[in-house]
């Protein structure tokens, strides 16, 4: 167990020449790191004596439309024996790929399909790069900013071809959006 | 209608006889005969509408929070095995298939080809607001707005989710429905 100022010391011993930025939100240290150097850094962490990053809890993505490289990938690991939390990050766009971290924690395989399903971001080397929670004709990425919220596609059954099939999506009702401050009704 | 003797059966005029009028006699001389012996007689569409009612199996489709209430109406409170209704994991057992949670594109698939693999006469409720018509999840990319889209319906329970009463209650409409679909069926005579 120490606090976050010992964490960061510890932090810049490691892997200080690999650090853009050091930020501390809501007690948990957040580093941000360049995509290419993800897998050294990761790997320095978890074979650390003093920080001892065990676990791969998560990997999450965040899409920044206005920014550059517009999606932030964040590894968010556990260290079971120092009870720590720390959350690293890297950033990409929709082409460059990041390097795939499976072979250091072995979850990560799982947490790369979803991110890539969900954000379409590619990580270089995953072994098995599929979606893994849309269905299996799924146009798009869903948690991109500008995906629509009704989505492209739905299905139904054709009785003539016997099958459940794909037709570009047509809403009986609207969209609505309600104002629930207004003295109207909505 | 009316019940001809059994003289007028045996008279030597029986091809004047009209077949539905030759009929009741028969029905009426076989009930003379096997009165107070133990023998029950019916019509072949009561018995087997009796025995579809009695032992609906349903194919449980618990996808989401719908399935909790359903697991509820086959626990002990409401204790659907009374009605004859045990639940079933394989489609071939199945006459009826509960529909219960949000549907999703994914499961489409599977959705059809369970049903397709339910032997006739199979019939399908669809329980709660996501199985009816999308509900909560109407304007969500991944999610079928009302298995209708995919499979015929005959009974929908509305609800978010519907109570396990509300499914009981179902149910026994569909019971109703059954019992009315064969009593309207319409029997030709071939004369």
């Amino acid at each position: 167990m120490f606090s976050i100022e010992e964490a960061r010391k510890h932090l810049s011993d490691e892997i200080g020449d690999k650090v853009l930025e050091f930020n501390i939100e809501k007690d948990t240290l957040v580093v941000s790191v360049p995509r290419i150097a993800i897998a050294e850094v990761l790997s320095k962490l978890k074979s650390s004596s003093i920080l001892k990053m065990e676990q791969l809890i998560s990997i999450c993505g965040a899409d920044y439309p206005t920014e550059i490289e517009r999606f932030v990938i964040v590894y968010n690991l556990l260290s079971l024996s120092n009870n720590f939390r720390l959350l690293i990050k890297v950033s990409t766009d929709a082409v460059s790929p990041v390097p795939s971290v499976f072979s250091i924690y072995k979850a990560a395989v799982w947490y790369e399909r979803e991110v890539w399903d969900m954000f379409g971001v590619m990580f270089s080397n995953n072994p098995d790069m599929r979606r893994i929670l849309t269905d299996y004709e799924f146009e798009g990425y869903p948690l991109r900013k500008d995906f629509p919220l009704s989505g492209h596609m739905e299905v139904q059954y054709d009785e003539k071809l016997g099958k459940v099939v794909y037709v570009p999506v047509v809403l009986e009702q609207d969209y609505r959006e309600y104002d629930t401050l207004s003295n109207c009704e909505a | 209608m009316g019940i001809i003797s059994l003289h007028e059966l045996n008279s030597p005029n029986i091809s004047d006889v009209k077949p539905p009028l030759l009929q009741d006699a028969l029905v009426t001389k076989l009930a003379e005969e096997t009165r107070d012996k133990g023998i029950l007689l019916a019509k072949l569409d009561d018995l087997l509408t009796w025995a579809r009612t009695g032992s609906m199996w349903p194919m449980t489709f618990g996808l989401a929070c719908c399935g909790i209430e359903m697991i509820h109406a086959f626990m002990s409170r409401y204790d659907l095995d009374r009605y004859g209704m045990m639940p079933r994991s394989s489609p071939r057992q199945a006459d009826v298939m509960i529909v219960a949670g949000t549907v999703t594109n994914k499961m489409a698939p599977a959705l059809r080809l369970l049903y397709d693999q339910m032997p006739e006469p199979r019939y399908v409720i669809s329980m709660g607001s996501c199985a009816n018509g999308g509900g909560y999840y109407y304007y969500s990319y991944s999610v079928v707005r009302g298995c209708d889209k995919i499979i015929p319906v005959d009974i929908y329970i509305p609800g978010c989710p519907p109570s396990a009463e509300a499914l009981v209650y179902g149910l026994m409409q569909l019971q109703r429905r059954v019992r009315s679909e064969n009593a309207n069926k319409k029997v030709i005579l071939k004369t």
